[in-house]
């Protein structure tokens, strides 16, 4: 068997684990990794210029993919730095590895340099954590951590490892395990039969059917099965920020996305349902509004992976946890052998009554019907930034965001019909993720189009990362929709605070961006008129082998709509335009 | 509605930090909690007592069984159970005191542990309920200190809390 040192047993395990990018920054603790990733090991690793970017980009990575992605950051400040990115992917059940250095093993609780309590600092927002004890129990480690990450609901996983279990001159037998078993851990594998069947019946006998799918649709490899099912039974789906993608948005059943700035009609269908199937979703707060008026004649069918999901909320009335995958096989299986033996099947009547109700919404208020802001600006709209790109890219971009109106306006405008190409922080909600997070995607996807849309806000949290594109080489498209506001925090001011724009503005501050790319190396353009607009994208998007900053100034006066209202409001009640509202 | 919680968790640090945490950060209360090796010396068995409606309970329940480190969960308070807790107090006893605090103490069938000028240590075990009653029946002014372990568990009958 090999000898190898704890340093070089981490570069070898994550070698064996198939690991195709590590996204790191090196510090003291971290050496000894280093120094064996430098002499023999394959992996490419990208430096970032700080460890949150590590995270996002690693986070990027694998939503695109689905392959859990790894950061290696030194400890104390580098670890701290991670937390963030660290804390986005839990909260949107994304798999990430997070190798962490440590101060050495007598120093610690010591207060020793750069020294910091990783684990507990990470506890509330990992889904497991290991602190190294000794060198041979790492590749083990390493095993389960990529284990518990990426089974059950995904989460990111941080292994914290003190400098002296990597020391060079102590060799340790190396052997990594095929496979680990924990016997505290078992996630499900198949959804209960009778609840499954007990669901079908109640959504095949519905009259008012919503299927409301979310990112667990995706990370659970269910997009095809569950537009399987929607297309059979020729029921409306709605989709979660999270879940845009799961569901082709071209399909002429996708009623849109739902929640706070969803979509009229998928707010109203679901306000007035009488069956919701809700899969790979959580009935967050961003979606229910008031919790007591949430869907009042609805009854409930939840499947979910992880069952503290199931009525934490909103109770369940069929509750099923499984895995999506497998649930959405058991429920089309189940709904040919209820029309194959029973010879029951969904009301078509009732069903085309509710489709034409659905479409007086969308005629009314529908974002894709026809334009719900106004064409008559001289400057240019954001939401015509992202309809423009849409048709540019016709619909086939990696999108990554940032958070904000510009992601919301992404999130409504631009029309996913595959999963794993809108990639944004929707859980966390964390300004800085969207140009990172294009990075992992790119150099996942190194012959496609990524395209970061952000604002000059958020993109200022991260916007040291042009030097990481210069030194990799990596060509994303920044579409920074510059409106020289926070907007979504201008927006509430406008609703909320009788337009008191508090620190929401940078007071002339605002670098010039096209300069600052250029500085690094890049290709920047600016964009002020809606005539230059389309030209403009089309231009950046065939410069294949440049990063393209674009500056593309918009009307800082637009508001995204519909909203919600709230508090004590229903999924029903939204604002549709500055004056009107449901 | 107050329940009892035991859990089987891994003995290995940082798992009652887990277990801690996440009543913490996820605003449950814990009113006692007691944690100790078990006769398997991989595994620690850890009581806790909680309050809140069938809900919450079953969002902590379900909260737990989620965490890595922790092996099973069973809410004893839904079966029948024996409960106790071990208490120690120290109460002034002078003069005339001293005879009334050491009837008290029979009648609840604890015992004085150490003896001081003053003062007795008695040592009490029993229910929750019983060991409050203590407390009322000599009470307040007498007691100088109280320490108790928190609420341990065990179902009754055949039903047993193992891997």
């Amino acid at each position: 068997m090999e000898l190898l040192s704890g340093g070089e047993m981490v570069a070898r395990a994550l070698e064996d684990e198939g690991v195709e990018f590590i996204f790191g920054y090196p510090g003291g603790a971290v050496l000894h990794i280093y120094d064996a990733l430098h002499k023999n090991c394959h992996i490419p690793h990208i430096l970032v210029r700080h460890e949150q970017a590590a995270t996002h980009a690693a986070d990027g990575y694998t939503r695109s993919t689905g392959r859990t992605g790894v950061v290696l950051v030194t400890s104390g400040p580098g670890a701290t730095n991670a937390i963030t990115g660290i804390a986005t992917a839990y909260m949107d059940s994304i798999p990430m590895v997070v190798l962490s250095g440590q101060v050495q093993s007598h120093l610690i609780g010591e207060d020793a340099f750069q020294e910091t309590d990783m684990v507990g600092i990470s506890r509330p927002i990992v889904k497991h954590s290991f602190m190294v004890k000794c060198a041979e129990d790492i590749p083990v480690m390493i095993k389960k951590a990529f284990h518990i990450a990426a089974s059950g609901r995904p989460g990111p996983v941080v292994i914290d490892i003190p400098k002296d279990i990597t020391r060079p001159d102590e060799k340790f037998e190396y052997k990594y395990p095929d496979s680990v078993k924990l016997r505290s851990y078992s996630p499900s594998t198949r959804g209960h039969t009778g609840q499954i069947k007990k669901a079908v019946r109640a959504l095949v006998a519905a009259k008012r059917p919503v299927i409301y799918a979310g990112g667990g649709v995706i990370q659970g490899g269910g997009s095809e099965l569950l537009t399987e099912l929607a297309r059979k039974l020729n029921y409306p789906v709605t989709n979660t920020l999270m879940g845009l993608g799961c569901f082709p948005a071209t399909d002429e059943r996708f009623i849109g996305m739902l929640g706070m700035h969803g979509f009229y009609e998928a707010n109203m269908a679901m306000h007035e349902s009488d069956v919701i199937l809700g899969i790979g979703v959580r009935f967050d707060d961003r979606v229910t509004n008031t919790l007591n008026k949430f869907c009042p004649d609805a009854t409930i069918i939840h499947v979910d992976i992880d069952p503290t999901s199931i009525s934490k909320t909103i109770a369940a009335d069929i509750p099923i946890v499984g895995p999506v995958d497998s649930v959405l096989t058991d429920m089309l299986n189940q709904v040919d052998s209820l029309r194959e033996k029973e010879e029951v099947e969904p009301d078509a009547a009732a069903i085309e009554r509710w489709w034409q109700r659905i479409n007086e919404w969308r005629a009314n208020h529908g974002l894709w019907n026809e334009p719900q802001y106004s064409q008559d600006s001289e400057q240019i709209k954001p939401q015509q930034v992202i309809e423009t790109l849409y048709q540019v890219t016709k619909g086939e971009a990696y999108v990554t965001s940032d958070v904000g109106q510009h992601q919301m306006f992404a999130a409504q405008y631009y029309r996913f019909d595959e999963p794993r190409r809108w990639i944004n922080s929707g859980g966390l909600g964390t300004m800085g993720f969207g140009f990172p997070a294009a990075m992992g995607v790119k150099l996942a996807h190194p012959d496609r189009d990524v395209v970061c849309i952000t604002g000059e806000g958020s993109i200022q949290m991260n916007i040291q990362e042009m030097s990481t594109c210069t030194q990799y080489d990596i060509p994303v498209v920044i579409i920074n929709m510059n409106n020289g506001y926070l907007g979504m925090v201008k927006q509430w001011q406008d609703m909320q605070y009788e337009g008191r724009h508090s620190q929401s503005t940078y007071q002339d501050s605002l670098p010039d961006f096209v300069k600052l790319a250029e500085a690094y190396g890049h290709v920047g353009m600016r964009v002020d008129t809606l005539q230059e607009l389309e030209p403009a994208l089309r231009k950046a998007l065939s410069m294949k082998d440049k990063l393209v900053f674009m500056d593309i100034y918009v009307d800082p006066a637009e508001h995204v709509y519909p909203m919600q209202i709230a508090p004590n409001g229903s999924m029903a009640d939204m604002w549709l335009s500055k004056t009107e509202r449901t | 509605m107050r329940r009892i919680l035991s859990l089987l968790m891994e003995n290995e640090p940082g798992a009652l930090s887990r277990v801690v945490g996440l009543f913490a950060q996820r605003g449950y209360n814990i009113d006692s909690l007691n944690v100790a090796e078990t006769e398997d010396v991989t595994l620690s068995r850890l009581t806790l007592t909680t309050h809140g409606d069938d809900r919450k309970i079953e969002q902590i329940t379900k909260q737990l069984n989620k965490l890595v480190d922790v092996v099973k969960v069973v809410d004893l308070t839904e079966g029948a159970h024996i409960e106790r807790d071990l208490m120690l107090v120290k109460v002034r006893a002078s003069g005339s005191q001293r005879e009334e605090i050491k009837r008290t103490t029979d009648i609840f069938r604890g015992q004085v542990i150490d003896v001081g000028a003053t003062l007795y240590t008695i040592q009490l075990l029993g229910t929750r309920d019983k060991l409050d009653a203590f407390l009322k029946a000599v009470g307040e002014a007498q007691i100088i200190e109280v320490v108790r372990t928190g609420v341990s568990g065990i179902a009754r009958g055949e039903k047993v809390l193992s891997l």
